[in-house]
């Protein structure tokens, strides 16, 4: 009996663990962004998904004028070297967005929702770029090493039934996002731009009564966004495929991450993204293998054991905001309610 | 000038356009554009009802359109006995049991005592209930979709006229709306928009993988018409002699030899407009009866208070209004206007498509509309969901031309010159975005500007 235990955790590993990890690592650094815009702009911004898409493009454009010259990485994907071009070129943008749209709603002190309207003109606008520029195609940009672990070498070296795989991508994207988490707490708790936001978010009349410039949060708001779009979309690029719509389609996921742990909460985004990237992963995966090794033969399951189907993964971080929202309409980690 | 002077010059500018096309391209495209121009303005109307009258700031207008879609197709397509037969018990069971463990937890949420005893209660029941839903509900839809999958595996619809679907889509609409509206209007204004993002996908996902309601992706095409069919006018006596005395002119400068050949040319294309007209006729009149409503209403002691709960909630509602069911009543009424279009939509186009459904297109689209046309006012919804349509079809021609003369020194093979011919589909959304952006900035009461009234 202990063997099969011991497969079905592996199966579980691999099919449930590890993946959700790696989608959920990519979500918390989305919803990051969302977060800190949400909570210090004040507006819903409905344009992450097309940024994180704009990003991402860039770096694919980079990746392929490095791969053409022979630049790699070696077992490491060439898209990291990449990776700060990205995110400058989505700086830029993000910053030239704020500059041409959103700061004439800030000073006219509008209602979030007219911003929010506007975030959606800037989403059509990035959207037709990344079109434009890369076209609406699957494009593909991994390079280096597949796995990180082999499910045959797995296999082999434990003598077990079940193999586990790791994907490169996914090890890098938990790699970059604890980088990535760790230098944002870091700044937030530690330098004065950093308390300066902090403050800005919490109470926005006490923070500029104290001498808190509000351009330049405002600013550093925008960069740091930017560049975890940027990186979220690569790595979530790396690990799946770059295809623009599906940006679009992540912003929800990310929304849900961002509100379920509490607006403007950075602890409560990442907790957010590993809730919402668990329950999806967990709800739409088929047990019925893991129950034919934990079950005696008469109680194995004839279907799938799947208790969603996998079309309805998106429905189930919505299930998760609701239930969220209406039982604790603050989120789990007290974000900010006006 | 005042807002109806404007709003002239806009419907004037539109017919220009439309004319313009017309000469340019063809009738057919025009009137093709037409049809959808008037699609979109009843849409647009629905979305003017939800923001322009009551502040709701719906993104969710795409599952509304679709519900009005599958409206048509459960309308209007014939009634597959067999799968009936097979799983419509266990259906209908699936379906008391979901509706009986829905009860329950209602009961259990009421009843209970709060705390432990009610989290566990209501988990028990829901758990018991999913399951036994299950239980049913797998083997019925598998019977379901083995009928003959080719061709239906689905449930089929009920053999009616397509034109009731437009009313049945939006009470399905309308309804959808009530129970998301229960859920989610209480909420604040944007998680409500994020909600209803979410219930969005979420219905154009069951529209997706439920194949034993409309095929799912597999699509249900060929749906009834209430126009003639283009072949059978060709072939009817009093169509050609229509064709015949309305061409006299053109048919006596030729030889009496040709003239048979140059008629049945001519019945082909007058067949593809006179069925494009009957469409327009059909749209317009639900349009104007839907925005001859909407303004009754707008102008109504109802569409003050409505327009009171939107400039001052707090006040509002100090005043005694009840703005939770007001707002119910405008989510509801505007959704099944939504509803109404889309089935519309589906009726127009023949098949019930749903990949063709994205937030893009049919929810953010909608909202330029309203926002360009000028929230508030019905004739300026009307006018951005004409004005919208029209660039966003004829973006693609008019850039590709644009990039045609401007590339011409090029050689065709020019990597250069072929990526802008490829990039010309999708300047669409760089214009929209970029008109969405202008006119809030600088016009942000939209081109026809709500009327104040007191």
């Amino acid at each position: 009996m202990p063997v099969d235990l011991v497969n079905a955790l592996v199966l579980l590993a691999n099919f449930v663990v590890v993946p959700a990890i790696a989608y959920g690592s990519q979500i918390a650094l989305g919803a990051l962004g969302v977060t800190l815009v949400y909570g210090i702009l004040r507006f819903a911004n409905f344009s992450h998904g097309d940024l994180m898409a704009f990003g991402t493009m860039v770096v694919i454009l980079a990746t392929w004028q490095l791969q053409s010259r022979g630049v790699s990485l070696g077992l490491l994907p060439t898209a990291l070297l990449a990776l700060p071009a990205g995110a400058a070129a989505t700086i830029i943008v993000s910053l030239a967005a704020d500059r041409t749209v959103f700061r004439f709603y800030r000073l006219k002190r509008s209602a979030p929702m007219v911003m929010s309207i506007a975030s959606v003109g800037v989403m059509f606008v990035l959207n037709g770029v990344v079109r434009i520029i890369i076209g609406p195609d699957d494009r593909s940009f991994s390079d280096g090493a597949r796995y990180l672990i082999n499910a045959r070498e797995f296999r082999s070296l434990t003598g077990l039934e079940e193999g586990l795989s790791v994907r490169v991508s996914q090890a890098l994207t938990v790699a970059v996002a604890v980088v990535a988490v760790s230098a944002l707490f870091w700044f937030l708790q530690r330098t004065r731009a950093g308390k300066a936001m902090r403050a800005y978010s919490d109470n926005e009349d006490l923070a500029l009564l104290s001498g808190v410039e509000p351009d330049r949060v405002v600013r550093m708001t925008w960069i740091i966004a930017a560049s975890l779009a940027a990186t979220a979309g690569t790595l979530y690029g790396l690990d799946k495929s770059f295809q623009p719509f599906t940006y679009l389609q992540l912003l929800l996921p990310m929304f849900a991450a961002a509100i379920v742990g509490g607006i403007g909460q950075p602890l409560g985004a990442i907790a957010g993204g590993f809730l919402v990237a668990f329950s999806e992963i967990a709800l739409t995966y088929p047990y019925r293998k893991f129950l034919r090794y934990l079950l005696p033969e008469e109680l194995h399951p004839d279907g799938l054991a799947q208790l969603l189907s996998t079309d309805y993964k998106l429905s189930v971080s919505f299930v998760i905001l609701v239930v969220v929202l209406l039982w604790r309409p603050t989120g789990l980690f007290r974000g900010r309610i006006a | 000038m005042s807002g109806r002077a404007r709003a002239a010059v806009g419907f004037a500018v539109v017919a220009a356009s439309l004319l313009t096309v017309g000469l340019g391209q063809s009738w057919a495209v025009s009137l093709a554009v037409l049809n959808l121009c008037l699609i979109s303005a009843v849409m647009a109307l629905g979305v003017n009802i939800q923001w322009g009258y009551a502040g709701l700031f719906n993104v969710g207008t795409m599952a509304f359109a679709a519900l009005g879609g599958l409206a048509a197709v459960l309308v209007s397509q014939p009634p597959v006995p067999a799968a009936l037969a097979a799983g419509g018990a266990k259906l209908l069971l699936a379906t008391a049991i979901t509706c009986l463990t829905l009860g329950l937890v209602w009961v259990a949420c009421r009843g209970l005592p709060r705390g432990r005893l009610r989290a566990f209660g209501v988990t028990a029941v829901a758990v018991t209930g999913y399951f036994a839903t299950r239980t049913f509900f797998d083997p019925a839809v598998k019977a379901i979709e083995a009928v003959n999958p080719a061709a239906s595996g689905y449930l089929g619809g009920l053999g009616l006229p397509i034109i009731l679907s437009w009313a049945v889509g939006g009470l399905f609409a309308a309804g959808a709306a009530y129970v998301i509206g229960r859920i989610a209007l209480g909420l604040r204004a944007d998680y409500f928009a994020i909600a209803t993002l979410g219930i969005s996908e979420i219905v154009i996902a069951v529209l997706k993988n439920e194949d034993w309601l409309a095929r799912g992706v597999k699509n249900v095409t060929g749906l009834d018409r209430p126009v003639p069919y283009e072949i059978d006018l060709q072939r009817a006596a009093w169509f050609q002699e229509l064709v015949r005395s309305l061409n006299v002119g053109t048919l006596s400068a030729l030889p009496e030899a040709e003239h048979a050949a140059m008629l049945r040319e001519l019945v082909i294309e007058a067949a593809g407009i006179f069925v494009k007209l009957c469409y327009a006729g059909l749209f317009t009149l639900v349009l104007l009866v839907i925005l001859l409503l909407s303004e009754r209403a707008l102008r109504s002691p109802w569409g003050r208070m409505m327009r009171a709960i939107r400039d001052n909630e707090t006040a509002a509602e100090a005043l005694g209004k009840d703005v939770f069911h007001r707002h119910m009543q405008v989510f509801v009424i505007g959704s099944a206007v939504v509803g109404v279009a889309g089935a519309m939509l589906v009726t127009l186009d023949g098949q019930f498509t749903p990949n063709s459904y994205n937030p893009l297109r049919f929810t953010f689209l909608i909202w330029v509309m309203v926002i360009i046309g000028g929230s508030g006012n019905n004739l300026g919804a009307v006018l951005g969901g004409f004005i919208v349509w029209l660039s966003w079809i004829e973006a693609e021609p008019l850039s590709l031309w644009v990039i045609e003369v401007l590339t011409s020194a090029m050689t065709p093979d020019d990597p250069v010159r072929m990526h802008l011919v490829e990039a010309a589909a999708h300047v669409r959304q760089i214009l929209m975005g970029l008109i969405l952006l202008l006119v809030m900035r600088f016009s942000p009461r939209g081109v026809v500007p709500e009327t104040v009234r007191y």
